[in-house]
């Protein structure tokens, strides 16, 4: 459906100015890269999105897919439309302007028009069509409303789209999007706006939307809870490259490299070496303790590697379960801390501090010699950097 | 999916230009010039256009005659050791009225803003005064009243002091004049200043134990010094380029600075359109130095009042306490002096059936008689009809032109962009007396017989007041989210259907805000336009200044009035259009 290909778009200022001879900063190698060679294809009907931290690339690569910034090489295609082309000799491009690639966009700040009544707003891209593709007056009022209706707006059609509550304007900005019925939506930051409680309900409301239209989407965020439960697929960025791309699940239980573990969820960082392999288990001997562990790659003994053990995935308890068991580790409470739903346990073992998240009911005095344990299902490995 | 036109018009764009087979509409447009392209390169030329030509006839016509490079002209408009009185004047001059205008008009600020001074109505309406009455009108007014003559004052005065106590026709006279005219601009400019600046850190100095004076001199001045610098600026630049005062005040007793001495010497026969010149670049000179002088000032301020925070707070007024009658009193010793008197020697005047001083036999001829005249006088009526004309086209013209070029400059963000800014603020350091000669220069010589006709006088204004424009303009664009015009663009809309039915209704407020702000100062316009009318083609303006020079008073004093009475309407309108902007941002 979207193909996107080695797209590369460096920073604004360092551009290399074409026609201007290259002075020192101007050579290649200085680019800043806000893209860094992406490469992703979205399949039809999916919520594909891009999640990183600020500055990763993530709306750069958005606004590219939009026409809104143009990359400095790369492809950009929607099933076999050529959106945007660009050798990296600047050669034989192609780059349809934002306003003639049909696409829905809701923005960050949704850019609802505070001159326009709500109808109007949701008219606007229908209005703004060329003259032989546009619908009649009649036609447009009938689309309008049916997608307002969709958005439990209808009712609200005439006020002005200024006097809207904040989930009603997000309502408003994703109908506008809508209604030329998009091939491709794109959704750039757009529950970031809300308070929490709002953003948790319009959350689920979005998934249950987007899959009942089967509308193909992108959607950028840097909140990691919400591209794990909106999204079919997610890709992980950081400074302009694609860190990591999978289904949400796997892409939370086997991260691939550190700065995925660490960015998505939290996670306690272990470093040691391989000593045995049975099986499917390796062992993995730390300066605290033996750790037991599977892998999807097979790993060599003797190799160094980051076992990555998420807090939930570490229990804590006064007894030990008896000499053999593995991954059980022995430790001493440093802090706790109630969360509600959950109780947060740091707990000193030798030089590390791992963090466990557990059952509120059970909470351990600080100073406390407890047992930690693994298991070995739910911990990863992550290459070393 | 994708239809068959978009699929077109993909490959289209794929292409180089060349030989293809025909394909459909859309590809041939993209070789054609775009409508974007169109109306931002004609915007970008016309604004270079006003700006860079005048300047370079001003200079060409100055240092060049038949024969080639020349300094003819400075000699003879610097000889004789002229220069030092000239270049002594105008500082004496511009100075002195700096320093009257930003003392009135920064205690008053402060006074306004941060005590509990009564009669708080009356600085609104004194703030206003230098917009309803032109300089030509307050000038003439104070020769009314202060004029060793005529002077309304002297005459009450002079038989319990013995003679005439005050003569207005000296540079004490000049700067007193210029000097309060200027003061409710330093007003405003400073009541900014202070409002934006955070009482808890005048409080906090008061808690350290300083003394009120102390406060005021080691934290509250040193902490609005950014907008003192921008109003010392801008009073220092009027003053030097203030063309009324000297020319009505100076001339009489031989005070000569530079705007009057380029009038004098293109009055004389034959006028001496080098020397004019030579005097014009050098009045330029002193004022792009002025400029330079204080970005370097304020650029090195600026980095130490991150201090000023834009946090929300509610200032405290003071208690003035035992010299709240004093400081009341002083309001309004300022408020007559500065607002009633002008306008009630005026109204007076203009009730007269010729000129003089108020006594009991004087107010029982009170007259319209002048009015009557005005009426029948077909040269009042042209006049205030071509102020009128030329100061809506000139608004409207200056504001279409500059809301595209702010969108150029917000926007758009290209290369020269940040030239065309630059280009659109040359005009405010060209003094309006400089501006009439360089497009005398330039359309003298001009194969269109634009000279002698209203419309190089539309030319003068739009320059003028192409900064204010821009100002205007770009605020607003400023204010504007860029996603709301993203997402006209993401919904398919054109350049052009974005700009008109996505910015243009967001500007409009602050558009129309510029537009009745250009419309009453070019109302008004005096300085270059002395240098540009033609006869049957004057201004309101120059229609005064000529009643002035012939002593036609009384009629001028009507004139007068009804010309204030026009602004005061227009600048009624303008608060109203000012208020409902304040209310939507």
């Amino acid at each position: 459906m979207l193909r996107i290909e080695q797209l590369v778009k460096s920073f604004d200022g360092e551009r290399k100015k074409r026609g201007s001879k290259a002075v020192g900063a101007d050579t290649a190698g200085a680019r800043v890269f806000a893209v860094n060679n992406v490469s992703f294809t979205v399949p039809e009907g999916e919520l594909f999105t891009l999640l990183g931290p600020s500055g990763c690339g993530k709306t750069t690569t958005l606004r590219s897919v939009a026409g809104l910034e143009s990359p400095d090489s790369g492809e950009i295609a929607l099933s076999d439309r050529v959106l945007f082309s660009r050798s990296a000799t600047g050669k034989a491009r192609t780059n349809v302007p934002a306003n003639a690639r049909g696409l829905g966009m809701v923005f960050q700040s949704y850019a609802i028009w505070p001159h326009m009544t709500v109808f109007d707003n949701v008219a606007f891209p229908l209005q703004v069509k060329r003259r032989n593709e546009r619908l009649k007056k009649k036609e447009i009022e009938h689309r309008v409303l049916r997608v307002l209706e969709t958005m439990e707006l209808a009712n609200l059609a005439d006020r002005q789209a200024t006097k809207l509550s904040g989930g009603q304007q997000q309502r408003l900005a994703l109908a506008r999007a809508l209604v030329i019925e998009p091939p491709l939506l794109l959704l750039d930051e757009p529950l970031s706006n809300l308070d929490a409680k709002l953003r948790e309900s319009l959350r689920y409301e979005l998934k249950r939307l987007q899959r009942e239209l089967g509308i193909t989407s992108i959607y950028v965020t840097h909140d990691q809870i919400e591209a794990l439960a909106l999204s079919t697929t997610v890709a992980v960025m950081k400074d302009g490259n694609v860190m990591q791309l999978g289904r949400p699940r796997e892409v939370y239980e086997n991260p691939n490299c550190k700065f995925v573990a660490e960015f998505i969820g939290t996670s306690n960082f272990i470093s040691g070496s391989v000593t045995a392999k049975h099986g499917d288990l390796f062992t993995v001997d730390t300066i605290d303790g033996r750790l037991v562990l599977g892998s999807p790659i097979d790993l060599t003994i003797g190799s160094d590697v980051i076992v990555s053990i998420r807090p939930e995935a570490v229990e804590v308890n006064t007894m030990s379960r008896g000499g053999d068991t593995p991954n059980e580790w022995l430790g001493k409470v440093v802090t706790r801390a109630f969360l509600g739903d959950a109780v947060d346990h740091v707990v000193a073992v030798g030089k590390h501090e791992i963090r466990a998240r557990g059952n509120p009911s059970v909470s351990i005095e600080p100073g406390s010699t407890v047992y930690l344990r693994m298991d070995p299902a739910k911990l990863a490995l992550v290459p070393v950097d | 999916m994708a239809t068959t036109t978009d699929r077109g018009m993909s490959r289209a764009g794929s292409v180089v230009a060349g030989a293809r087979p025909p394909a459909p509409r859309r590809r041939g447009r993209r070789w054609l010039p775009t409508p974007q392209l169109l109306i931002t390169g004609a915007v970008a030329a016309v604004i270079a256009y006003l700006a860079l030509v005048p300047l370079y006839y001003l200079l060409w016509g100055t240092f060049f005659d038949d024969n080639g490079l020349t300094f003819g002209g400075f000699e003879r408009a610097y000889g004789n050791n002229r220069i030092g009185e000239l270049v002594g004047n105008s500082l004496w001059f511009a100075v002195g009225a700096a320093v009257l205008s930003l003392t009135v008009g920064t205690s008053l600020a402060y006074l306004n803003v941060r005590t509990d001074v009564p009669f708080k109505a009356v600085f609104f309406a004194a703030s206003i005064v230098p917009l309803i009455i032109p300089g030509i009108l307050y000038t003439i007014s104070w020769i009314f009243l202060a004029s060793p003559e005529i002077g309304v004052l002297n005459a009450a005065l002079s038989p319990i002091v013995g003679t005439a106590p005050f003569d207005i026709f000296t540079i004490w006279g000049m700067i007193w004049v210029e000097g309060l005219h200027s003061s409710p601009i330093v007003f405003l400019l400073m009541v900014a200043a202070f409002r934006a600046m955070d009482p808890s850190l005048e409080e906090s100095a008061l808690m350290s134990g300083a003394s009120r004076l102390q406060t005021i001199r080691k934290v509250t001045l040193p902490l609005v010094r950014p907008g003192l610098l921008a109003a010392v600026l801008i009073i220092l630049i009027t003053s030097i380029e203030s063309f009324e005062v000297p020319a009505l005040l100076g001339l009489q007793n031989g005070i000569y600075v530079f705007t009057s001495r380029i009038y004098f010497v293109l009055r004389s026969y034959p006028p001496d359109l080098a020397a004019a010149g030579a005097l014009a670049v050098g009045l330029l000179l002193i004022a792009v130095i002025g400029v330079g002088i204080s970005r370097l000032l304020a650029g090195k301020g600026s980095k130490t009042f991150q201090t000023i925070t834009g946090k929300g707070f509610r200032p405290r007024p003071m208690d003035l306490g035992r010299w709240k009658p004093v400081v009341g009193f002083g309001i309004l010793l300022y408020f007559f002096v500065t607002v009633l008197a002008p306008l009630a020697v005026l109204l007076y005047t203009s009730f007269l059936p010729f000129y003089q001083a108020p006594s009991a036999e004087a107010f029982s001829s009170l007259t319209l008689e002048n009015y009557r005249d005005l009426f029948k006088l077909d040269q009042a009526v042209t006049a205030m009809k071509n102020s009128l004309i030329l100061g809506v086209s000139t608004a409207t013209g200056v504001m279409a032109v500059m809301s595209v070029a702010a969108w150029m400059v917000v926007r758009a963000r290209t290369r020269g962009t940040g030239l065309l800014e630059q280009l659109s603020f040359v005009p405010l350091v060209i003094p309006g007396l400089v501006l009439g000669l360089s497009l005398s220069f330039v359309y003298l010589r001009s194969p269109i017989p634009i000279y002698g006709t209203i419309f190089i006088l539309l030319i003068a204004y739009c320059t003028k007041y192409m900064p204010y424009g821009m100002r205007y303009a770009t605020t607003s664009m400023t204010q504007i989210s860029n996603e709301l015009e993203e997402s006209a663009l993401v919904s398919g809309a054109s350049w052009w259907q974005t700009f008109r039915r996505v910015l243009l209704p967001l500007l409009t407020p602050g558009i129309l805000a510029g537009w009745v702000y250009i419309l009453v100062v070019s109302f008004r316009e005096l300085s270059s336009s002395i240098l540009l009318y033609s006869p049957g083609n004057e201004v309101l303006s120059i229609l005064i200044f000529e009643q002035y020079e012939n002593g036609q008073f009384t009629v001028l004093a009507a004139l007068g009035v009804i010309m204030v009475m026009t602004l005061v309407v227009l600048v009624s309108v303008a608060y109203k259009v000012g208020a409902k902007v304040g209310l939507r941002q």
